[in-house]
């Protein structure tokens, strides 16, 4: 079973366009939408979901007020400064428990703490594992983590060829959390220098987790200049540029009418993005061999 | 004054709205730009400032000192992050889970944990053209993000006006971002991820009792959902973008759109006088 996620650094660059689209074009997979801070996926594959689940995650301080004997340590000792006039605030909680362990009075109770939910769902293309962070919540990394085993277990029982992961923008803990020990990440980028710059970071960080990775120029022609670069760039870093696709609005139209682009047209972005899924699997293929 | 610039989704043109908000008001009163997006910082693409201070960033982590460790496993109890394991002769060390929050060194029976320090990343300072400049970068391969964001607000003056570049998304590294501030600006684009991600970032400014306001880019493209939904919930359009092949290829050269476009500069002081107005009216409310 492989393992691809679709990484960018910058957010915007068209990574959940083109998950949508792969989603119609492969064949015995499973679809993980690993962005659970802002998860759009659902919007462009419209899942009735099967199975709904709580995501319990870390725990909370809470203060017995009855108990509570106002000295103070706990606001003292909190790292997270997360304790003032002897109350808890729960957004800077990073329910660590030192107060709980400190306190004199025993006047601290942690609670576990809802941080989400996560979901499996069927869709046209096959089944979807997504979830939904809470607002203000920690932990999305491992949440990440739970929707990537997830998928791996509905991959196994169902003996599927390929788990595709939409992934967050970002270099930090839920883009490991998506990229450790995938089998290839595709960096979708665009011709900006801000695109350029954050491009290089996720580089890096595919560089550092080991994972081989492919790089896509999305938007090619808004600058080609700026789109000739990177391929320097990839080429002096020996990555791959399996695919430049053209700014169009068809995009936007696609998703406006809920459908991934290559369902939606068959013009040049559809082209674009079905010879890049091709590149990809035979990428993979030879990968393995 | 903070103004934090925010969206839920990325990529909506939050650096576009920061960088040249705070390039309009750098042309008539003192204005800082904190660039909190330490996971991809692109500010600094635009402003080009001259850096004149760097300072790297650690968390506290624990250090052992084997002399006196006993192997009880008091540590790796208290751990709530799992960062410590306590073997029979060995005490394992994980840096990456460690949130720093010392329970271990603390809570050591033996006093064998002292404090260490662990490079998550660095904050420098500088300025352009009067506008002071502040960012922060996260190492490559580190988790803790939040770490780096608080020290980069640290560098906040109470001088002018502060516009501070959010993440995207609607966790901690957000929070972190846009707590404390005055305003949060949430720039999205009009289409249902657009919009679907604006609500998000709206809950989350709400949880934090952050006023918000709406600006709206691409203009153009996509349907009126973003438009229909801040109607409802009663969220001011502040400013709108229209989607034109210029205003990207400026971007994609690193340059913003106040400078490169100035007929621009009139819209992002209205821009700012309106959250000014905004601010000051909820003020006075809540001082009755």
């Amino acid at each position: 079973m492989k393992e691809i996620v679709v990484l960018s650094g910058k957010g915007g660059t068209g990574k959940t366009s083109i998950v949508g689209s792969f989603a119609v074009l492969s064949q015995r997979k499973v679809l993980a939408d690993c962005d659970v801070d802002a998860a759009d996926l659902h919007l462009l594959l419209n899942p009735k979901v099967k199975e709904r689940h709580e995501f319990w995650s870390g725990q909370v301080a809470f203060i017995d007020s009855e108990r509570c004997t106002q000295c103070g340590l706990c606001q003292d000792m909190c790292h997270a400064a997360a304790i003032t006039d002897f109350k808890v605030d729960t957004i800077s909680c990073e329910g660590c428990g030192l107060c709980y362990h400190l306190c004199p009075a025993d006047a601290i109770i942690m609670k576990d703490r809802l941080s989400g939910h996560w979901f499996i769902s069927d869709t046209r293309y096959g089944q979807l594992v997504h979830a939904r962070l809470g607002i203000a919540q920690e932990n999305s990394g491992k949440l990440v983590a739970l929707v990537r085993q997830q998928a791996r277990q509905i991959a196994e029982k169902n003996g599927l060829d390929c788990i595709i992961s939409d992934g967050p923008p970002g270099i930090g803990c839920p883009v490991i959390s998506s990229l450790s020990g995938a089998n290839l990440a595709l960096l979708v980028t665009e011709p900006t220098l801000s695109g350029m710059h954050d491009l290089d970071r996720i580089v890096s960080v595919c560089r550092h987790f080991g994972v081989p990775a492919m790089v896509c120029i999305n938007k090619y022609d808004i600058n080609e200049s700026n789109t000739r670069q990177i391929e320097d760039y990839c080429g002096a870093n020996k990555i791959d540029v399996v695919s430049r696709i053209p700014f169009d609005n068809t995009v936007t139209e696609a998703l406006v009418h809920g459908l991934p682009v290559v369902e939606y047209s068959d013009g040049r972005v559809s082209q674009a993005i079905n010879s890049l899924w091709q590149r990809i699997s035979q990428g993979y293929d030879n990968m393995n061999r | 004054m903070i103004i934090s610039v925010a969206s839920g989704k990325g990529g909506t043109g939050k650096t576009l709205v920061a960088t040249s908000l705070a390039y309009t008001l750098g042309k008539t009163g003192a204005v800082q730009l904190l660039d909190c997006d330490v996971e991809e910082p692109n500010d600094h693409i635009f402003m080009k400032p001259s850096i004149t201070s760097r300072e790297e960033i650690c968390i506290t982590i624990p250090q052992l000192k084997e002399d006196r460790c006993t192997h009880c496993g008091k540590c790796a109890e208290v751990c709530a992050y799992n960062a410590i394991a306590v073997l029979s002769e060995r005490v394992l060390i994980f840096p990456e889970l460690c949130h720093g929050c010392g329970a271990c060194i603390y809570l050591c029976p033996e006093k064998a944990l002292e404090e260490g320090k662990k490079k998550i990343g660095v904050v420098e300072s500088g300025s352009s053209d009067g506008i002071r400049f502040t960012h922060g970068r996260l190492a490559i391969g580190e988790m803790m993000s939040p770490a780096v964001i608080k020290a980069v607000k640290t560098r906040a003056t109470n001088d002018g006006a502060v516009i501070i570049d959010v993440p995207p998304g609607t966790s901690c590294p957000v929070v972190e971002a846009i707590r404390g501030s005055d305003f949060c600006l949430l720039v999205t684009e009009p289409t249902p991820f657009g919009l679907n991600d604006l609500a998000l970032a709206v809950e989350t400014a709400r949880i934090l009792d952050i006023p918000c306001g709406v600006v709206l880019n691409r203009a153009g493209v996509g349907n009126e959902g973003v438009k229909e939904y801040c109607q409802k919930e009663n969220i001011p359009i502040l400013l709108t973008i229209p989607l034109e092949m210029e205003i990207a290829r400026l971007y994609s050269r690193g340059i913003t759109l106040a400078e490169g476009e100035p007929q621009w500069q009139s819209e992002f002081a209205a821009l700012f006088n309106k959250i000014e107005e905004m601010v000051h009216e909820r003020n006075r409310r809540t001082e009755r």
